[in-house]
Protein backbone atom coordinates (compact mmCIF):
# COMPACT_ATOMS: atom_id res chain seq x y z
CA UNK A 1 0.00 0.00 0.00
CA UNK A 2 1.10 3.67 -1.02
CA UNK A 3 1.66 6.17 1.07
CA UNK A 4 -0.83 9.11 1.19
CA UNK A 5 0.94 11.61 3.20
CA UNK A 6 4.73 11.11 4.52
CA UNK A 7 7.85 13.60 5.10
CA UNK A 8 11.72 13.19 3.46
CA UNK A 9 14.19 14.30 5.49
CA UNK A 10 11.30 17.13 6.73
CA UNK A 11 13.34 19.69 9.06
CA UNK A 12 11.53 22.61 10.95
CA UNK A 13 13.56 25.54 12.84
CA UNK A 14 11.66 28.14 14.58
CA UNK A 15 13.21 31.60 14.81
CA UNK A 16 15.63 30.96 12.29
CA UNK A 17 18.81 33.35 12.53
CA UNK A 18 17.52 34.57 15.91
CA UNK A 19 19.01 34.04 19.04
CA UNK A 20 15.43 32.02 19.74
CA UNK A 21 16.45 29.74 17.32
CA UNK A 22 15.22 26.24 17.60
CA UNK A 23 14.98 23.03 15.83
CA UNK A 24 11.92 21.94 16.34
CA UNK A 25 11.85 18.48 13.57
CA UNK A 26 14.88 17.39 12.44
CA UNK A 27 15.17 15.22 9.51
CA UNK A 28 11.92 13.37 10.06
CA UNK A 29 11.08 10.53 7.86
CA UNK A 30 7.51 10.14 8.39
CA UNK A 31 4.90 8.44 6.38
CA UNK A 32 0.91 7.39 6.55
CA UNK A 33 -1.00 4.64 3.97
CA UNK A 34 -4.01 4.92 2.41
CA UNK A 35 -6.66 3.94 5.07
CA UNK A 36 -4.09 3.36 8.11
CA UNK A 37 -5.22 4.47 11.46
CA UNK A 38 -2.25 5.92 13.23
CA UNK A 39 -1.25 7.31 16.29
CA UNK A 40 1.23 9.90 17.30
CA UNK A 41 2.44 9.93 20.61
CA UNK A 42 5.31 12.26 21.85
CA UNK A 43 5.76 14.84 25.14
CA UNK A 44 4.50 18.36 24.63
CA UNK A 45 7.40 20.13 22.89
CA UNK A 46 8.56 16.94 21.20
CA UNK A 47 7.64 18.47 17.89
CA UNK A 48 4.70 16.43 17.11
CA UNK A 49 2.39 19.54 16.51
CA UNK A 50 5.42 21.28 14.40
CA UNK A 51 4.82 17.80 12.10
CA UNK A 52 1.22 17.61 11.76
CA UNK A 53 0.64 21.73 11.00
CA UNK A 54 3.20 20.27 8.23
CA UNK A 55 1.07 17.57 6.94
CA UNK A 56 -1.43 20.54 5.38
CA UNK A 57 0.63 22.89 4.71
CA UNK A 58 -0.04 25.32 7.49
CA UNK A 59 3.59 25.43 8.15
CA UNK A 60 6.20 25.11 5.42
CA UNK A 61 9.57 22.78 5.94
CA UNK A 62 12.77 24.29 6.74
CA UNK A 63 14.54 21.85 5.12
CA UNK A 64 12.76 18.58 3.04
CA UNK A 65 9.77 17.70 1.56
CA UNK A 66 5.95 17.06 2.21
CA UNK A 67 4.48 14.75 -0.12
CA UNK A 68 0.92 13.98 -1.04
CA UNK A 69 -0.11 11.04 -3.25
CA UNK A 70 3.52 11.15 -3.93
CA UNK A 71 4.16 14.89 -5.21
CA UNK A 72 5.29 17.60 -3.22
CA UNK A 73 2.73 19.97 -1.23
CA UNK A 74 4.54 23.21 -2.14
CA UNK A 75 4.71 22.18 -5.90
CA UNK A 76 2.10 25.38 -6.97
CA UNK A 77 -0.29 27.42 -4.91
CA UNK A 78 -3.27 25.59 -6.25
CA UNK A 79 -1.52 22.31 -5.20
CA UNK A 80 -1.15 23.62 -1.47
CA UNK A 81 -4.54 24.51 -1.65
CA UNK A 82 -5.98 21.51 -2.96
CA UNK A 83 -4.34 19.29 -0.16
CA UNK A 84 -5.33 21.53 2.72
CA UNK A 85 -9.48 19.81 1.78
CA UNK A 86 -7.73 16.79 1.80
CA UNK A 87 -5.93 16.82 4.55
CA UNK A 88 -8.22 18.04 7.53
CA UNK A 89 -6.93 19.40 10.93
CA UNK A 90 -8.76 19.26 14.12
CA UNK A 91 -7.08 21.61 16.84
CA UNK A 92 -6.60 20.81 20.57
CA UNK A 93 -9.86 22.30 21.76
CA UNK A 94 -11.66 23.05 18.57
CA UNK A 95 -15.16 24.16 20.64
CA UNK A 96 -13.01 27.51 20.64
CA UNK A 97 -12.97 28.21 17.04
CA UNK A 98 -16.60 27.31 16.01
CA UNK A 99 -18.06 31.26 14.96
CA UNK A 100 -20.96 31.14 13.00
CA UNK A 101 -24.60 31.91 13.85
CA UNK A 102 -25.88 28.19 13.62
CA UNK A 103 -24.50 24.74 13.69
CA UNK A 104 -25.67 24.25 9.66
CA UNK A 105 -23.20 27.49 8.51
CA UNK A 106 -20.50 26.26 10.85
CA UNK A 107 -20.13 23.04 9.49
CA UNK A 108 -21.03 24.18 5.85
CA UNK A 109 -18.24 26.98 6.30
CA UNK A 110 -15.15 24.61 4.87
CA UNK A 111 -17.64 22.92 2.20
CA UNK A 112 -18.38 26.11 0.88
CA UNK A 113 -14.92 27.53 0.91
CA UNK A 114 -14.36 24.75 -1.43
CA UNK A 115 -16.84 25.66 -4.02
CA UNK A 116 -19.02 23.50 -3.99
CA UNK A 117 -22.48 23.83 -5.21
CA UNK A 118 -25.21 23.91 -2.95
CA UNK A 119 -26.80 20.78 -2.43
CA UNK A 120 -23.38 19.19 -2.51
CA UNK A 121 -22.79 21.36 0.79
CA UNK A 122 -26.00 20.73 2.19
CA UNK A 123 -25.60 16.88 1.78
CA UNK A 124 -22.11 17.15 3.23
CA UNK A 125 -23.41 19.12 6.50
CA UNK A 126 -25.76 16.57 6.76
CA UNK A 127 -23.72 13.72 6.20
CA UNK A 128 -21.18 14.94 8.36
CA UNK A 129 -23.25 15.90 11.24
CA UNK A 130 -24.73 12.40 11.11
CA UNK A 131 -21.18 11.02 11.37
CA UNK A 132 -20.48 12.58 14.52
CA UNK A 133 -23.89 11.95 15.94
CA UNK A 134 -25.62 15.47 15.73
CA UNK A 135 -29.22 14.92 15.85
CA UNK A 136 -30.44 16.89 13.16
CA UNK A 137 -32.59 19.38 15.23
CA UNK A 138 -29.61 20.59 16.42
CA UNK A 139 -28.12 22.46 12.88
CA UNK A 140 -30.32 25.25 13.13
CA UNK A 141 -29.21 25.88 16.97
CA UNK A 142 -26.31 28.27 17.81
CA UNK A 143 -23.26 26.56 18.39
CA UNK A 144 -22.76 28.75 21.64
CA UNK A 145 -26.09 26.92 23.24
CA UNK A 146 -24.89 23.68 23.05
CA UNK A 147 -22.60 21.14 25.29
CA UNK A 148 -18.74 21.17 25.44
CA UNK A 149 -19.14 17.50 23.96
CA UNK A 150 -21.62 18.77 21.22
CA UNK A 151 -19.28 21.89 20.08
CA UNK A 152 -16.19 19.63 19.94
CA UNK A 153 -18.38 16.88 17.52
CA UNK A 154 -19.55 19.88 15.70
CA UNK A 155 -16.16 21.64 14.75
CA UNK A 156 -14.70 17.79 13.90
CA UNK A 157 -18.22 17.49 11.65
CA UNK A 158 -16.77 21.10 10.12
CA UNK A 159 -13.63 19.36 9.27
CA UNK A 160 -15.12 15.91 8.02
CA UNK A 161 -17.69 17.85 5.78
CA UNK A 162 -14.80 18.48 3.78
CA UNK A 163 -14.22 14.91 3.02
CA UNK A 164 -10.57 14.70 3.50
CA UNK A 165 -8.88 11.18 2.68
CA UNK A 166 -6.39 12.51 5.70
CA UNK A 167 -8.09 13.53 9.50
CA UNK A 168 -5.83 14.64 11.92
CA UNK A 169 -6.74 15.16 14.97
CA UNK A 170 -4.88 16.30 17.85
CA UNK A 171 -6.14 15.24 21.47
CA UNK A 172 -9.81 15.16 20.60
CA UNK A 173 -10.77 13.52 23.70
CA UNK A 174 -8.91 15.57 25.97
CA UNK A 175 -11.07 17.12 28.93
CA UNK A 176 -14.19 14.98 28.06
CA UNK A 177 -15.49 12.51 30.74
CA UNK A 178 -15.27 8.87 29.27
CA UNK A 179 -18.67 8.39 27.96
CA UNK A 180 -17.72 11.74 26.07
CA UNK A 181 -14.68 10.64 24.60
CA UNK A 182 -15.46 6.91 23.82
CA UNK A 183 -18.49 8.74 21.38
CA UNK A 184 -15.98 10.70 19.74
CA UNK A 185 -13.52 7.95 19.04
CA UNK A 186 -16.32 5.92 17.76
CA UNK A 187 -17.19 9.13 15.62
CA UNK A 188 -13.63 8.84 13.92
CA UNK A 189 -13.05 4.88 13.91
CA UNK A 190 -16.99 5.12 11.61
CA UNK A 191 -15.24 7.80 9.09
CA UNK A 192 -12.07 5.30 9.30
CA UNK A 193 -14.30 2.80 8.10
CA UNK A 194 -16.83 4.38 5.85
CA UNK A 195 -14.19 6.79 4.00
CA UNK A 196 -11.56 4.14 4.22
CA UNK A 197 -10.10 7.56 5.47
CA UNK A 198 -6.10 7.32 6.67
CA UNK A 199 -6.53 8.58 10.69
CA UNK A 200 -3.43 10.13 12.53
CA UNK A 201 -4.52 10.68 16.11
CA UNK A 202 -2.75 12.46 18.40
CA UNK A 203 -2.86 11.52 22.26
CA UNK A 204 -1.41 11.52 25.67
CA UNK A 205 -3.42 8.40 26.64
CA UNK A 206 -1.47 5.33 26.15
CA UNK A 207 -4.61 3.28 26.63
CA UNK A 208 -6.31 5.17 24.19
CA UNK A 209 -3.64 4.98 21.80
CA UNK A 210 -3.38 0.99 22.47
CA UNK A 211 -7.33 0.54 22.12
CA UNK A 212 -7.50 2.14 18.27
CA UNK A 213 -4.41 2.20 15.92
CA UNK A 214 -2.91 0.32 14.08
CA UNK A 215 -0.09 1.69 14.28
CA UNK A 216 1.94 3.83 16.52
CA UNK A 217 4.79 6.46 16.17
CA UNK A 218 6.92 7.74 18.70
CA UNK A 219 8.18 11.56 18.36
CA UNK A 220 10.83 12.80 20.63
CA UNK A 221 13.12 15.80 20.36
CA UNK A 222 12.23 16.79 17.07
CA UNK A 223 12.77 12.37 16.18
CA UNK A 224 11.03 9.24 15.29
CA UNK A 225 12.86 6.81 17.24
CA UNK A 226 10.34 4.24 16.62
CA UNK A 227 7.47 3.40 15.43
CA UNK A 228 5.54 -0.29 14.76
CA UNK A 229 2.45 -1.79 15.84
CA UNK A 230 1.33 -0.93 19.45
CA UNK A 231 2.51 -4.31 20.41
CA UNK A 232 5.92 -3.80 19.24
CA UNK A 233 6.36 0.13 20.27
CA UNK A 234 5.01 -1.05 23.95
CA UNK A 235 7.84 -3.59 24.44
CA UNK A 236 10.18 -0.40 24.61
CA UNK A 237 8.57 0.19 28.18
CA UNK A 238 11.64 1.81 29.74
CA UNK A 239 12.79 3.90 27.15
CA UNK A 240 9.25 5.04 26.63
CA UNK A 241 9.48 6.17 30.30
CA UNK A 242 12.50 7.69 29.90
CA UNK A 243 11.34 10.00 27.10
CA UNK A 244 8.12 11.21 29.78
CA UNK A 245 5.33 8.75 27.79
CA UNK A 246 5.39 4.81 29.98
CA UNK A 247 2.77 2.17 28.51
CA UNK A 248 -1.00 1.29 29.08
CA UNK A 249 -1.74 0.18 32.32
CA UNK A 250 -2.90 -3.73 31.11
CA UNK A 251 1.15 -3.94 29.71
CA UNK A 252 2.23 -2.43 33.18
CA UNK A 253 0.50 -5.18 34.67
CA UNK A 254 1.70 -7.97 33.04
CA UNK A 255 5.41 -6.92 33.05
CA UNK A 256 4.72 -6.94 36.95
CA UNK A 257 3.42 -10.66 36.90
CA UNK A 258 5.91 -11.08 34.57
CA UNK A 259 9.00 -9.91 36.69
CA UNK A 260 7.31 -12.14 39.97
CA UNK A 261 8.14 -15.38 37.61
CA UNK A 262 4.59 -15.82 36.33
CA UNK A 263 4.71 -17.71 32.70
CA UNK A 264 2.52 -15.01 31.32
CA UNK A 265 2.68 -13.08 26.96
CA UNK A 266 4.59 -9.80 26.77
CA UNK A 267 2.95 -8.51 24.42
CA UNK A 268 -0.71 -7.47 26.08
CA UNK A 269 -1.83 -3.89 26.05
CA UNK A 270 -5.44 -3.80 25.98
CA UNK A 271 -8.54 -5.19 28.36
CA UNK A 272 -9.51 -7.90 26.10
CA UNK A 273 -6.12 -9.18 25.31
CA UNK A 274 -5.50 -9.14 29.23
CA UNK A 275 -8.80 -10.94 29.88
CA UNK A 276 -7.88 -13.78 27.42
CA UNK A 277 -4.05 -13.85 28.64
CA UNK A 278 -5.15 -14.50 32.33
CA UNK A 279 -8.18 -17.46 31.03
CA UNK A 280 -5.81 -19.01 28.62
CA UNK A 281 -3.20 -19.43 31.89
CA UNK A 282 -5.65 -20.52 34.17
CA UNK A 283 -6.96 -23.41 31.52
CA UNK A 284 -3.81 -24.43 31.25
CA UNK A 285 -3.10 -25.04 35.03
CA UNK A 286 -5.98 -26.64 35.14
CA UNK A 287 -4.93 -29.30 32.32
CA UNK A 288 -1.75 -30.12 34.53
CA UNK B 1 -10.49 23.62 65.70
CA UNK B 2 -9.90 20.48 63.58
CA UNK B 3 -13.62 19.25 64.11
CA UNK B 4 -14.84 22.24 62.26
CA UNK B 5 -15.63 20.90 58.96
CA UNK B 6 -13.13 23.12 56.05
CA UNK B 7 -16.67 23.07 53.58
CA UNK B 8 -19.71 22.09 54.06
CA UNK B 9 -23.12 22.81 52.07
CA UNK B 10 -26.54 21.78 53.24
CA UNK B 11 -29.24 21.58 50.51
CA UNK B 12 -27.00 23.58 48.06
CA UNK B 13 -29.01 24.62 44.82
CA UNK B 14 -27.90 26.52 41.99
CA UNK B 15 -29.74 27.60 38.73
CA UNK B 16 -28.01 29.63 35.90
CA UNK B 17 -30.07 32.88 35.19
CA UNK B 18 -30.20 32.92 30.90
CA UNK B 19 -31.53 35.68 29.13
CA UNK B 20 -35.02 34.31 28.71
CA UNK B 21 -35.10 33.40 32.17
CA UNK B 22 -35.51 29.74 32.15
CA UNK B 23 -33.13 28.58 35.02
CA UNK B 24 -31.82 24.84 34.35
CA UNK B 25 -30.47 23.86 37.54
CA UNK B 26 -27.22 22.53 37.64
CA UNK B 27 -27.01 21.39 41.76
CA UNK B 28 -30.63 20.08 43.49
CA UNK B 29 -30.05 19.90 46.77
CA UNK B 30 -26.21 18.81 47.59
CA UNK B 31 -25.29 18.54 50.86
CA UNK B 32 -21.74 17.65 51.82
CA UNK B 33 -19.06 17.70 54.51
CA UNK B 34 -15.43 18.05 53.76
CA UNK B 35 -12.87 17.85 56.97
CA UNK B 36 -9.97 19.59 56.94
CA UNK B 37 -6.66 16.94 55.68
CA UNK B 38 -9.15 15.12 53.27
CA UNK B 39 -8.64 14.31 50.04
CA UNK B 40 -11.44 14.44 48.04
CA UNK B 41 -11.72 13.37 44.29
CA UNK B 42 -14.78 14.42 42.38
CA UNK B 43 -16.04 12.81 39.26
CA UNK B 44 -19.05 13.04 36.91
CA UNK B 45 -19.74 13.69 33.20
CA UNK B 46 -19.56 17.04 31.51
CA UNK B 47 -22.22 19.27 32.88
CA UNK B 48 -22.96 16.91 36.35
CA UNK B 49 -22.62 19.67 38.12
CA UNK B 50 -19.19 19.27 39.53
CA UNK B 51 -17.29 22.23 38.33
CA UNK B 52 -20.41 24.44 39.36
CA UNK B 53 -20.07 22.93 43.30
CA UNK B 54 -16.24 23.23 42.96
CA UNK B 55 -17.18 27.24 42.41
CA UNK B 56 -19.03 27.53 45.33
CA UNK B 57 -16.36 26.46 47.82
CA UNK B 58 -14.56 29.92 47.29
CA UNK B 59 -17.42 31.85 46.65
CA UNK B 60 -16.94 32.60 42.83
CA UNK B 61 -20.55 31.36 42.69
CA UNK B 62 -23.39 31.61 45.50
CA UNK B 63 -26.15 29.34 46.00
CA UNK B 64 -29.12 29.93 44.49
CA UNK B 65 -30.64 27.92 47.56
CA UNK B 66 -29.29 26.17 50.49
CA UNK B 67 -25.87 27.01 52.37
CA UNK B 68 -22.44 26.81 52.10
CA UNK B 69 -19.79 27.20 54.92
CA UNK B 70 -16.16 27.63 54.33
CA UNK B 71 -14.30 27.10 57.36
CA UNK B 72 -17.50 27.89 59.37
CA UNK B 73 -18.40 31.04 57.52
CA UNK B 74 -21.23 31.67 55.59
CA UNK B 75 -20.06 32.28 51.71
CA UNK B 76 -23.23 34.63 51.30
CA UNK B 77 -21.41 37.35 54.01
CA UNK B 78 -19.93 39.82 51.51
CA UNK B 79 -17.39 40.67 54.84
CA UNK B 80 -15.98 37.70 55.02
CA UNK B 81 -15.13 37.09 50.90
CA UNK B 82 -11.63 37.72 51.51
CA UNK B 83 -11.52 35.34 54.41
CA UNK B 84 -13.06 32.87 52.48
CA UNK B 85 -11.00 33.15 49.27
CA UNK B 86 -7.29 32.92 51.76
CA UNK B 87 -8.85 30.14 52.93
CA UNK B 88 -9.92 28.10 49.67
CA UNK B 89 -7.54 28.27 46.37
CA UNK B 90 -8.76 26.94 42.94
CA UNK B 91 -6.83 25.83 40.65
CA UNK B 92 -8.48 25.71 36.79
CA UNK B 93 -7.24 23.55 33.58
CA UNK B 94 -5.77 25.53 31.86
CA UNK B 95 -2.53 26.68 32.92
CA UNK B 96 -2.00 29.45 30.38
CA UNK B 97 -5.07 31.19 31.88
CA UNK B 98 -3.56 31.44 35.24
CA UNK B 99 -0.25 32.57 35.12
CA UNK B 100 -0.36 36.85 35.06
CA UNK B 101 3.39 37.60 35.52
CA UNK B 102 6.54 37.38 32.94
CA UNK B 103 8.63 35.70 35.92
CA UNK B 104 7.86 32.67 37.67
CA UNK B 105 8.47 34.30 40.80
CA UNK B 106 6.54 37.36 40.41
CA UNK B 107 3.29 35.37 39.47
CA UNK B 108 3.76 33.22 43.27
CA UNK B 109 3.78 37.05 45.11
CA UNK B 110 0.60 38.28 42.60
CA UNK B 111 -1.67 36.46 45.56
CA UNK B 112 0.04 37.67 48.95
CA UNK B 113 1.19 40.95 47.47
CA UNK B 114 -2.53 42.02 46.83
CA UNK B 115 -3.29 40.64 50.44
CA UNK B 116 -1.07 43.30 51.26
CA UNK B 117 1.51 40.95 53.13
CA UNK B 118 4.56 42.65 54.31
CA UNK B 119 7.32 42.51 51.36
CA UNK B 120 9.59 40.22 53.41
CA UNK B 121 7.29 37.97 53.91
CA UNK B 122 5.88 37.23 50.42
CA UNK B 123 9.74 36.57 49.79
CA UNK B 124 9.42 34.19 52.59
CA UNK B 125 5.98 32.70 51.12
CA UNK B 126 7.01 32.53 47.48
CA UNK B 127 10.25 30.18 48.53
CA UNK B 128 8.70 27.75 50.37
CA UNK B 129 5.93 27.76 48.06
CA UNK B 130 7.89 27.13 44.63
CA UNK B 131 10.26 25.05 46.81
CA UNK B 132 6.65 22.69 48.13
CA UNK B 133 6.05 22.30 44.20
CA UNK B 134 9.71 21.61 43.61
CA UNK B 135 10.38 24.58 41.45
CA UNK B 136 12.67 26.77 42.99
CA UNK B 137 15.52 26.22 40.41
CA UNK B 138 12.93 28.07 38.16
CA UNK B 139 11.95 31.12 40.34
CA UNK B 140 13.83 33.53 37.86
CA UNK B 141 12.04 31.70 34.44
CA UNK B 142 9.63 32.83 32.40
CA UNK B 143 6.67 31.03 32.56
CA UNK B 144 5.20 30.70 29.14
CA UNK B 145 9.14 28.35 28.43
CA UNK B 146 7.93 26.04 30.88
CA UNK B 147 6.16 22.92 29.88
CA UNK B 148 2.49 22.30 31.09
CA UNK B 149 3.39 20.50 34.01
CA UNK B 150 5.74 22.84 35.39
CA UNK B 151 3.26 25.84 34.54
CA UNK B 152 0.11 24.45 36.31
CA UNK B 153 2.73 23.53 39.59
CA UNK B 154 3.39 27.43 39.35
CA UNK B 155 -0.30 28.18 39.63
CA UNK B 156 -0.47 25.55 42.47
CA UNK B 157 2.62 27.47 44.46
CA UNK B 158 0.90 31.02 43.00
CA UNK B 159 -2.32 29.21 45.24
CA UNK B 160 0.39 28.22 48.75
CA UNK B 161 1.65 31.66 48.59
CA UNK B 162 -1.92 32.63 50.08
CA UNK B 163 -1.21 29.82 52.83
CA UNK B 164 -4.90 28.54 51.85
CA UNK B 165 -6.05 25.52 54.11
CA UNK B 166 -7.49 23.88 51.63
CA UNK B 167 -6.94 23.37 47.51
CA UNK B 168 -9.93 23.08 44.94
CA UNK B 169 -8.36 21.53 41.51
CA UNK B 170 -10.58 21.90 38.25
CA UNK B 171 -9.52 19.15 35.95
CA UNK B 172 -5.83 20.11 36.56
CA UNK B 173 -4.12 17.62 34.01
CA UNK B 174 -6.81 17.77 31.11
CA UNK B 175 -4.45 19.26 29.31
CA UNK B 176 -1.21 17.60 29.86
CA UNK B 177 1.05 15.23 28.40
CA UNK B 178 1.50 11.80 31.25
CA UNK B 179 4.75 13.52 32.59
CA UNK B 180 2.91 16.88 33.70
CA UNK B 181 -0.33 14.52 34.93
CA UNK B 182 2.33 12.88 37.28
CA UNK B 183 4.26 15.48 38.53
CA UNK B 184 1.30 17.32 39.20
CA UNK B 185 -1.02 14.28 41.10
CA UNK B 186 2.93 14.17 42.67
CA UNK B 187 2.63 17.74 43.92
CA UNK B 188 -0.96 17.40 44.97
CA UNK B 189 -0.74 14.28 47.08
CA UNK B 190 2.84 15.77 48.64
CA UNK B 191 0.94 18.66 50.15
CA UNK B 192 -1.96 16.80 51.22
CA UNK B 193 0.21 14.57 53.08
CA UNK B 194 2.65 16.88 54.53
CA UNK B 195 1.82 19.95 55.12
CA UNK B 196 -1.94 18.87 55.98
CA UNK B 197 -4.00 20.98 53.07
CA UNK B 198 -7.14 19.98 52.36
CA UNK B 199 -7.31 18.85 48.74
CA UNK B 200 -10.51 18.51 46.47
CA UNK B 201 -9.46 17.29 43.37
CA UNK B 202 -12.20 17.44 40.08
CA UNK B 203 -11.22 14.92 37.21
CA UNK B 204 -12.13 13.19 34.24
CA UNK B 205 -9.15 10.35 34.92
CA UNK B 206 -10.20 7.64 36.85
CA UNK B 207 -7.09 6.47 37.65
CA UNK B 208 -6.07 10.22 39.59
CA UNK B 209 -9.92 9.46 41.15
CA UNK B 210 -8.24 6.18 42.76
CA UNK B 211 -5.67 7.84 44.11
CA UNK B 212 -7.95 10.26 46.83
CA UNK B 213 -8.76 9.14 49.97
CA UNK B 214 -12.39 9.55 49.32
CA UNK B 215 -14.90 9.86 45.70
CA UNK B 216 -17.42 11.66 45.01
CA UNK B 217 -19.59 10.57 42.03
CA UNK B 218 -21.72 13.68 40.75
CA UNK B 219 -24.97 13.03 38.39
CA UNK B 220 -27.27 15.44 37.09
CA UNK B 221 -26.48 17.43 40.12
CA UNK B 222 -26.74 15.15 42.64
CA UNK B 223 -23.87 13.29 44.78
CA UNK B 224 -24.63 10.02 44.11
CA UNK B 225 -21.69 7.96 45.44
CA UNK B 226 -19.60 8.68 48.25
CA UNK B 227 -17.42 6.82 49.78
CA UNK B 228 -13.69 5.43 49.62
CA UNK B 229 -12.44 4.99 45.71
CA UNK B 230 -11.86 0.94 45.93
CA UNK B 231 -15.74 0.65 47.16
CA UNK B 232 -17.31 3.01 44.39
CA UNK B 233 -15.01 1.49 41.83
CA UNK B 234 -16.73 -2.03 42.63
CA UNK B 235 -20.21 -0.59 41.33
CA UNK B 236 -18.85 -0.85 37.81
CA UNK B 237 -22.09 -1.45 36.14
CA UNK B 238 -23.43 1.51 37.90
CA UNK B 239 -20.39 3.82 37.32
CA UNK B 240 -20.99 2.70 33.12
CA UNK B 241 -24.33 3.74 33.69
CA UNK B 242 -23.63 7.43 34.32
CA UNK B 243 -21.37 7.51 31.48
CA UNK B 244 -18.08 7.10 33.61
CA UNK B 245 -15.36 4.37 33.66
CA UNK B 246 -13.29 2.45 36.44
CA UNK B 247 -9.70 2.40 36.32
CA UNK B 248 -8.35 -0.58 33.97
CA UNK B 249 -7.29 -3.13 36.34
CA UNK B 250 -10.73 -2.82 37.96
CA UNK B 251 -12.07 -3.05 33.99
CA UNK B 252 -9.95 -6.10 33.94
CA UNK B 253 -10.74 -7.74 37.08
CA UNK B 254 -14.42 -7.01 36.43
CA UNK B 255 -13.78 -8.50 32.65
CA UNK B 256 -12.78 -12.09 34.87
CA UNK B 257 -15.37 -12.29 37.21
CA UNK B 258 -17.70 -11.86 34.20
CA UNK B 259 -15.58 -14.77 32.70
CA UNK B 260 -16.72 -16.89 36.09
CA UNK B 261 -12.93 -16.60 37.76
CA UNK B 262 -13.26 -15.55 41.47
CA UNK B 263 -11.10 -12.48 41.84
CA UNK B 264 -11.96 -9.24 44.09
CA UNK B 265 -12.39 -6.03 42.40
CA UNK B 266 -10.80 -4.35 45.02
CA UNK B 267 -7.37 -3.80 43.19
CA UNK B 268 -7.16 -0.47 41.64
CA UNK B 269 -3.50 -0.23 40.89
CA UNK B 270 -0.89 -2.02 38.59
CA UNK B 271 0.74 -3.58 41.49
CA UNK B 272 -2.66 -4.52 43.35
CA UNK B 273 -3.78 -5.64 40.06
CA UNK B 274 -0.78 -8.00 39.63
CA UNK B 275 -0.67 -8.91 43.39
CA UNK B 276 -4.65 -10.25 42.87
CA UNK B 277 -3.87 -11.82 39.43
CA UNK B 278 -0.33 -13.22 40.90
CA UNK B 279 -2.12 -14.94 43.51
CA UNK B 280 -4.66 -16.24 41.44
CA UNK B 281 -2.18 -18.32 38.93
CA UNK B 282 0.10 -19.03 41.14
CA UNK B 283 -2.18 -21.32 43.52
CA UNK B 284 -1.45 -24.97 42.80
CA UNK B 285 -5.37 -25.86 42.46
Amino acid sequence: MGAIIETKQLTHTYSQGTPFEHTALDCVDFSASRGEYLAVIGRTGSGKSTLIQHLNGLLKPTAGQVLFDGADIWESKDRTRQVRCQVGLVFQYPEYQLFEETVYQDIAFGPKNMGLDRDEVDRRVKQSARFVGLEPGVLEKSPFDLSGGQKRRVAIAGVIAMEPQVLVLDEPTAGLDPSGAARILDNIRTYHQEKNACIILVSHSMEEVAREADRLVVIHRGAIPFSGTPERVFTHGEELEAMGLGVPAMTRVFARLRSMGVDLPASVYTIPQAREAVLAALHRREEH
Amino acid sequence: MSDQPILRTEHLTFRYTTEEGVAPTVLDGVSLTIRPGEFVAVLGHNGSGKSTLAKHFNAILLPSGGKVWVDGMDSCDEDKLLDIRRRVGMVFQNPDNQIVASVVEEDVAFGPENLGVPSAEIRERVDAALAAVGMTDYARHAPHLLSGGQKQRVAIAGVLAMRPRCIVLDEPTAMLDPVGRKEVLDTIRRLNREQNITVVLITHHMDEAAQADRLIVMHDGHIVADDKPELVFQNVDGLRSLGLEVPEPVALLYELRQAGVDVPLTALTVDECAGVLKELLCIVP
